[in-house]
């Protein structure tokens, strides 16, 4: 949503833990009423990033603007951000109508402004009639709705999210998901949501930022991540992929053609690519097709049947070339005739599936 | 096994034996009917003459019993301030990395392990220090010496009891206070404060049933007109047992065991009534509001 205005600028950010560098220069823009998903692996820095919006960490360099102004330096209190927490750090010591309070009673709220507010929290996080309960007479999905509630009710311009699903079972999970998203679009607050779960980054986010020893991968529309990935590590981060290596054989206009295993095969190309290179190229499991014959169409190499194994709705068969890479294909059961195990069969696939991806593989090896 | 876990019996009954023993035949003959000079070995009946004698003014404890009290709610008050303040200010101290930082740091580490030197250091070589170095300010032995002597042994408790609170507490709830818009202040006020409390007041009674049952520490610096309970007892003991003591041994030892079991309860019980209260909650999740 680049129409919106930007909300919270990163520049340069960089911190460093004694001789560990956790988050090494990062550059972001987030548009007002965006959902935007730090995702990666952990340890990959997107903790620390967040704690360096929310002011609970202090950036070894680098500037952080909220609504254009410099608050790299600003104590956490005074920063119109909260944070909804892992653990959600309920204070145990107050039931849930005092813990959702707290942040109005330390603004100096009026009995009467407190007393109309969270109610209205309560209702719309299903809490009613659970003010008198304390933190620790709740369920888990209870707490994370009170979480949720007690940085909401100060309507902050960002709010937060670390990993706010992580310790509910996979249902709650699915229902929360879904209730933060309608909380999100009612409210038109901009989320800065972390999460290492890509299917839960996919679903919910307007954009997403691929981390990975804290530096941002990519950031692009879930859409834009799965389709393009632009480096082997965000192909295969996201989904199954096949990363295949192939030599550039030619290169001409937006079209580059791949050497994969003997066959010719023609790629969308990238600017980067010059003749004879050895290059990668990612091709999605569940897009590519197994055929007995061969199919008229450019994108296709043959090989030997080694294993196919039926799984209900799908199929997972292994395809060798013959340079040794295997491929795997998976593929709809639906009326499918399964070649012998052994034989020659084709695998063939859209040209808009192969996409060529930097190789950042051995990096972290 | 079978016959291991026999001997383990008796052997924990001699160890009960030797430890009670003493204290039980205290409490015993502070019930003692014998009137006579010989009340401290003939047992002859019961009788509560003894008790009375302790609250009769004449023969009673009262000056020495006020004395001890004053000297152990102000070195308490005082060690709940200096102890707690210390637990937080050194569990939840900044980290800094810079090289002064680290030897700041450092310094704050052992200055940690020294504040609970105290408790270890043997109470006569205490006494004696504290004595000199009163003399050597010029403070007169009296209350204050008292009471600053027991503050001297008092805060260690407290520090370690608020310490140990604090370091099993969640720093990310002080986190949360701050992100919600607190001060530091008020994180102290509304927080942290509120969740050492059981550790201060179960510091506080440990503190309390320490500077109560001093003797040694109290034996050097107290003044003339300032005997402390465990003092004034020793004294009247030089010449020979008055039978009353065992009675006020008896009252000292269930107040203080009072004290420090309702010291354990407030360490423990947290636990325990959360326990509780999931359990019922677990019945009844449905039924309630």
């Amino acid at each position: 949503m680049p129409q919106n205005k930007v909300l919270l600028s990163l520049r340069g950010l960089r911190k460093t833990f004694d001789t560990q560098e956790a988050v090494s220069g990062l550059d972001l823009d987030v548009y007002e009423g965006e959902f935007i998903t730090l995702l990666g692996p952990s340890g990959c820095g997107k903790t620390t990033t967040l704690r360096i919006i929310a002011g609970l960490e202090m950036p070894t360099a680098g500037r952080v603007f909220l609504d254009g102004e410099d608050i790299t330096r600003l104590a956490p209190e005074k920063r119109e951000v909260n944070t909804v927490f892992q653990n959600y750090a309920l204070f145990p010591h107050m039931n849930v109508w005092k813990n959702i309070a707290y942040g109005l009673r330390m603004r100096g709220a009026s009995r009467a402004e407190i007393d109309e507010k969270v109610p209205r929290m309560l209702e719309m996080v299903q809490l009613e009639g659970f003010g008198r309960r304390l933190p620790s007479q709740l369920s888990g999905g209870q707490r994370q709705r009170v979480a949720i509630a007690r940085s909401l009710i100060l309507s902050p311009k960002l709010l937060l999210l670390d990993e706010p699903l992580g310790a509910l079972d996979l249902q709650l999970r699915r229902q929360m998901q879904q209730e933060l998203k309608r909380m999100q679009r009612q409210l038109g607050i901009t989320f800065i949501y972390i999460t290492h779960d890509q299917e839960e980054a996919m679903t919910m986010s307007d954009r997403i930022a691929l981390m990975r020893d804290g530096r941002f991968v990519q950031l692009d529309t879930p859409k834009g991540l799965y389709e393009q990935p632009r480096t082997a590590f965000a192909a295969s981060f996201i989904g199954e992929t096949n990363l295949i290596s192939a030599t550039a054989s030619a290169v001409k206009d937006d079209e580059v053609l791949l050497d994969i295993s003997g066959f010719e095969v023609p790629c969308a190309c990238e600017d980067w690519i010059t003749p004879g290179e050895q290059l990668l190229i990612s091709l999605r499991a569940e897009r590519l097709r197994l055929a007995a014959q061969p199919v008229n169409t450019p994108c296709r190499v043959t090989g030997e049947l080694l294993e196919s194994q039926y799984a209900g709705s799908e199929r997972t068969s292994l395809v060798r070339l013959p340079d040794g890479q295997v491929l795997h294909v998976r593929s709809t059961t639906e009326g499918e005739q399964v070649p012998d195990k052994g034989s020659q069969v084709s695998v063939w696939w859209q040209q808009t599936t192969g996409v060529i991806v930097r190789d950042d593989r051995e990096e972290n090896q | 096994m079978k016959k291991n876990s026999a001997w383990a019996g008796v052997y924990m009954a001699l160890v009960l034996v030797l430890l009670y023993l003493p204290i039980l035949v205290v409490v015993l003959f502070s019930f003692n009917g014998n009137p006579g000079r010989t009340a401290n070995f003939h047992f002859e009946g019961f009788s509560l003459q003894w008790y009375r004698a302790l609250f009769d003014p004449a023969t009673g404890y009262g000056q020495p019993l006020r004395t001890s009290l004053m000297v152990a709610l102000w070195s308490v008050a005082l060690s709940a301030l200096l102890g707690s303040l210390g637990a937080i200010g050194l569990v939840r101290r900044p980290v800094r990395r810079s090289i002064l930082g680290r030897v700041g740091n450092l310094a704050l580490t052992l200055g940690e392990q020294i504040a609970v030197l105290p408790i270890m250091i043997p109470e006569i070589i205490l006494g004696i220090a504290l004595m000199v170095l009163l003399t050597l300010f010029g403070i007169p032995f009296g209350m204050l010496s008292l009471v600053l002597s027991h503050v001297a042994f008092c805060v260690p408790y407290i520090f370690i009891t608020v310490r140990g609170r604090l370091a099993s507490m969640d720093p990310g709830l002080e986190e949360a206070a701050r992100d919600l818009g607190a001060t530091p202040l008020k994180v102290l006020t509304t927080i942290t404060l509120p969740l050492a409390m059981p550790a201060v007041v179960s510091g506080c009674l440990l503190a309390f049933a320490m500077s109560m049952d001093d003797f040694v520490i109290s034996f050097f610096v107290n003044g003339p007109q300032t005997n402390t309970l465990p003092v004034k007892i020793y004294s009247s003991v030089k010449v020979g047992v008055p039978p009353h003591v065992n009675a006020l041994c008896t009252v000292m030892l269930v107040v203080v065991f009072l004290i420090v079991a309702f010291s354990q309860m407030l360490q423990s019980g947290k636990l325990r009534r959360q326990e509780r209260r999931d359990n019922r909650d677990g019945r009844t999740a449905d039924a309630q509001d």
